[in-house]
């Protein structure tokens, strides 16, 4: 403050008098700052949808905040991280939705990684190739909802949301079916093979199914499945016959199914009911053998040749299938006899009475069994085929069979057999040419050669007698002769005479005749007179009336 | 204070014309009533007015502004291949971690650690000025003139995220968004520039006058 300037100098300055304007308005700034700020974290906040976790085994395409979660096609989030899971056995991946799609995310709902696959009847997903992999989600129908999810590994087949119901079908073997192998019904295609897996004793394969909506009310309690995998060539005496499904399922295999129609049960099967996936439709067909019953026939003959499986006849119809052979030995005997186990379907014998009883079939077969034993019936080995040497059981009525009862006691009982026919007929064979064999047959000749020489002197000797006939006997015969030929020319002269008093025209003849019919007169009148007695016997008193006429 | 200390126009009771240069006085700055150059008739201050109060309430809304800037997407890139938004932050892990060392280090000085710095030594300078603090006038002069001068280089994010926003829009091959990080990233250093323009760096000097007339 030491040197200050000369005020007159400097020009007043001028003063307004107004009020100061205030500077509270410049607060406004702040405030809006904070609401935008404010604003921008709730809509991050109500934005940013739930964050879930899905396992897959592995990670393959998969990459952390690159792939995308779609649905239908469209991108509902993204995986924001992926870890491997603590154990190493797979891999979670963190990923999250957006807001609007958080109503997805249900318990059932299901998470896949799309890749391009190319199967053999459909190439799927060819868009991953040029932007990568992503997570495909099919939404659930639960009302629960869920943050953890387990990655299938392939896509589902059947989306939750078609209608229609899930089979579980029982197989020998997968054949050549595979995940969305197609499910046929009268050739149309109904639905898909959606999953499959080895049983856990791993004797067989269950497959799941699904049929569509409004197919799977044709598939009943009783519907037969088969595999209609590959071509059903048959030559038989109809000619060839060659049956397939579809070109497809030919190259990729099916199922078909189809519901025998004499049977009862209309009722359509419930989800999730079990069937039996058969090799073909003639086995798939095949009347269902409820009733079965073991039964051992114990042979003595050979059965090389006769298959497990080879059916048991009666008159031309399987009634049952050859189940177990074996050999036993009796120590006692010192001999061999096969059992031969089968499985007997009673119900094929008593198809007509099915319905009748169902109660005490066991019983009813017994008794069944009795009587055709008691009639004769016997099992017995034959030929097949004589080409190729098959062998199969038949029963048959033998009317000299032994009378042998069936013991109901042992376990399985033994039905009566009787000695193949091949057999006997090699037994016969056999006796025929060993009683051949023990004809004398050289002593036979010598005997024969004998008796031809005796019978050459013998009739040397009867020449020799012919010729002493000739000279010793011929003279007096002649003398004889004379005599004879005399004593005939005497009769025929005799016989001459008699002739001539016999014949028509002798007088004799004449007057008979006369008087014989005389005699039919007089018995003439004499039957008239009678019956006129008869009629008029006053006449006898009164005489004879005159023709009233 | 050993410092010698000048008359300054507002100890003198001067006050320059901001339009025209006149100088004029008496001033008495502290009066409800305003004065007017007597030749331009514009209004005559002193000192900016209402600095310390539009600088508080601007470098405020900066500070709530940084928060979502940080934190939401300031660019969302789609590509054939990818889609992807980014934070700064995440922009800069990523570049780092694709080996650009020195465009991610330049990228975080320019967009985390300037605004940040000129928030908080404007925090600093109004703080002190407030409690009328005579400690170290000339380096925070230094830092007034500082943060002045690095103000404008922040919105550099933005020039790159909008000029590509307008460039890179090839449809389906590859598309460039500006997210909403962007629109805040952008209020925060308009919004410090003008807190640094309200800010009259003289009020740091006043103290010093004040304590040595007393």
């Amino acid at each position: 403050m030491s040197s200050t300037p000369d005020h007159t100098e400097i020009p007043e300055a001028l003063i307004e008098r107004r009020r100061r304007r205030s500077s509270q308005l410049i607060w406004i700034v702040p405030i809006i700052a904070a609401v935008i700020g404010v604003s921008l974290a709730i809509k991050s906040y109500i934005e940013r949808g739930p964050v879930i976790s899905i396992t897959f085994k592995n990670g393959e395409g998969i990459e952390a905040g690159k792939t995308r979660i779609k649905y239908k096609d469209v991108q509902i989030g993204e995986v924001k991280s992926i870890k491997i899971a603590r154990d190493r056995s797979h891999v979670v991946v963190t990923a999250e939705i957006n807001r609007e799609a958080g109503d997805l995310l249900k318990e059932d709902t299901r998470f896949w990684v799309v890749r391009a696959r190319i199967s053999g009847n459909s190439v799927s997903g060819l868009s991953t190739l040029m932007e990568g992999s992503y997570i495909g989600v099919e939404a659930g129908l639960s009302k629960e909802h869920n943050y953890e999810f387990t990655g299938l590994d392939r896509p589902p087949v059947v989306n939750l949301k078609v209608p229609g119901r899930q089979y579980i079908l029982h197989a020998s073997d997968i054949g050549s079916l595979d995940i969305s192998s197609p499910i046929y019904y009268r050739r149309m295609q109904v639905g898909e093979v959606i999953a499959y897996d080895l049983d856990k004793d791993g004797k067989g394969v269950t497959i799941k199914i699904f049929v569509q909506a409004p197919y799977d009310r044709f598939v009943k309690a009783n519907t037969r499945f088969w595999h209609a995998s590959g071509v059903d060539f048959t030559l038989d005496a109809n000619g060839v016959k060659l049956n397939t499904e579809s070109m497809v399922s030919i190259l990729l295999g099916g199922i078909a199914c189809q519901t025998p129609e004499d049977r009862i049960g209309t009722q359509p099967a419930a989800a999730h009911s079990a069937f039996t996936l058969f090799a073909d439709r003639e086995t798939a067909m095949k009347n269902p053998d409820t009733v079965v019953e073991t039964y051992v026939m114990m042979f003595r003959e050979s059965v090389r040749g006769l298959p497990i499986g080879a059916p048991v006849d009666l008159r031309g119809v399987a009634v049952g299938e050859v189940n177990k052979i074996s050999v036993e030995m009796d120590t006692n005997k010192k001999t061999f006899s096969m059992p031969v186990e089968v499985r007997f379907y009673p119900e094929r014998l008593r198809a007509r009475y099915r319905d009748r009883s169902r109660q005490g079939n066991s019983m009813d077969s017994r008794k069944l069994l009795d009587t055709l034993v008691e009639n004769g019936l016997r099992a017995q080995i034959r030929s097949a085929n004589l080409l190729t040497g098959q062998l199969y059981v038949a029963l048959d009525f033998f009317a000299k069979a032994p009378h042998v009862k069936i013991d109901w006691s042992k376990n399985p009982p033994e039905i009566p057999t009787m000695t193949g026919s091949i057999e006997e007929f090699q037994a016969t064979l056999i006796q025929i040419l060993q009683k051949l064999d023990k004809l004398p047959l050289e002593d036979l000749a010598g005997d024969a050669r004998r008796t031809i020489q005796t019978l050459e002197t013998t009739l040397k000797g009867v020449d020799k007698l012919l010729k002493n006939l000739d000279t010793v006997f011929l003279p007096e015969s002649r003398a004889m002769v004379e005599d004879v030929r005399k004593t005939l020319d005497e009769a025929r002269k005799t016989l001459a005479g008699a002739k001539q008093t016999l014949s028509a025209d002798a007088p004799l003849q004449q007057d008979l005749r006369e008087t014989l019919r005389e005699l039919g007169r007089a018995a003439q009148s004499l039957r008239a007179l009678s019956d006129y007695l008869e009629r008029h016997p006053e006449s006898l008193i009164r005489g004879k009336k005159e023709d009233e006429k | 204070m050993k410092r010698r200390v000048s008359p300054s126009a507002a100890g003198l009771g001067l006050c320059s014309c901001r339009t025209c240069g006149l100088v004029s006085g008496p001033y008495t700055y502290k009066s409800l009533d305003t004065a007017l150059c007597p030749r331009c008739l514009a209004r005559l201050h002193s000192r900016k007015p209402g600095s310390v109060e539009s600088c508080w309430a601007l470098l405020i809304a900066a500070y709530v502004l940084y928060i979502p800037a940080n934190l939401l997407p300031i660019m969302e890139t789609g590509s054939l291949f990818e889609y992807r938004k980014d934070t700064i932050m995440s922009g800069i892990v990523h570049l780092w971690k694709s080996g650009n060392w020195g465009i991610a280090a330049i990228v975080f000085i320019a967009s985390i650690i300037v605004p940040l710095f000129k928030m908080i030594a404007l925090t600093l300078l109004l703080v002190s000025v407030q409690r009328k603090s005579t400690w170290w006038p000339m380096q925070r002069t230094r830092l007034y003139r500082l943060v002045d001068l690095v103000g404008r280089w922040s919105m550099l994010d933005i020039y790159v995220v909008t000029i590509m926003a307008a460039l890179v829009q090839i449809r389906a091959l590859a598309t460039v968004k500006a997210g909403t990080g962007a629109i805040a990233f952008g209020a925060v250093v308009v919004l410090t520039m003008f807190a640094a323009m309200k800010f009259d760096p003289r009020l740091i000097w006043d103290p010093l006058r004040e304590r040595s007339e007393l």
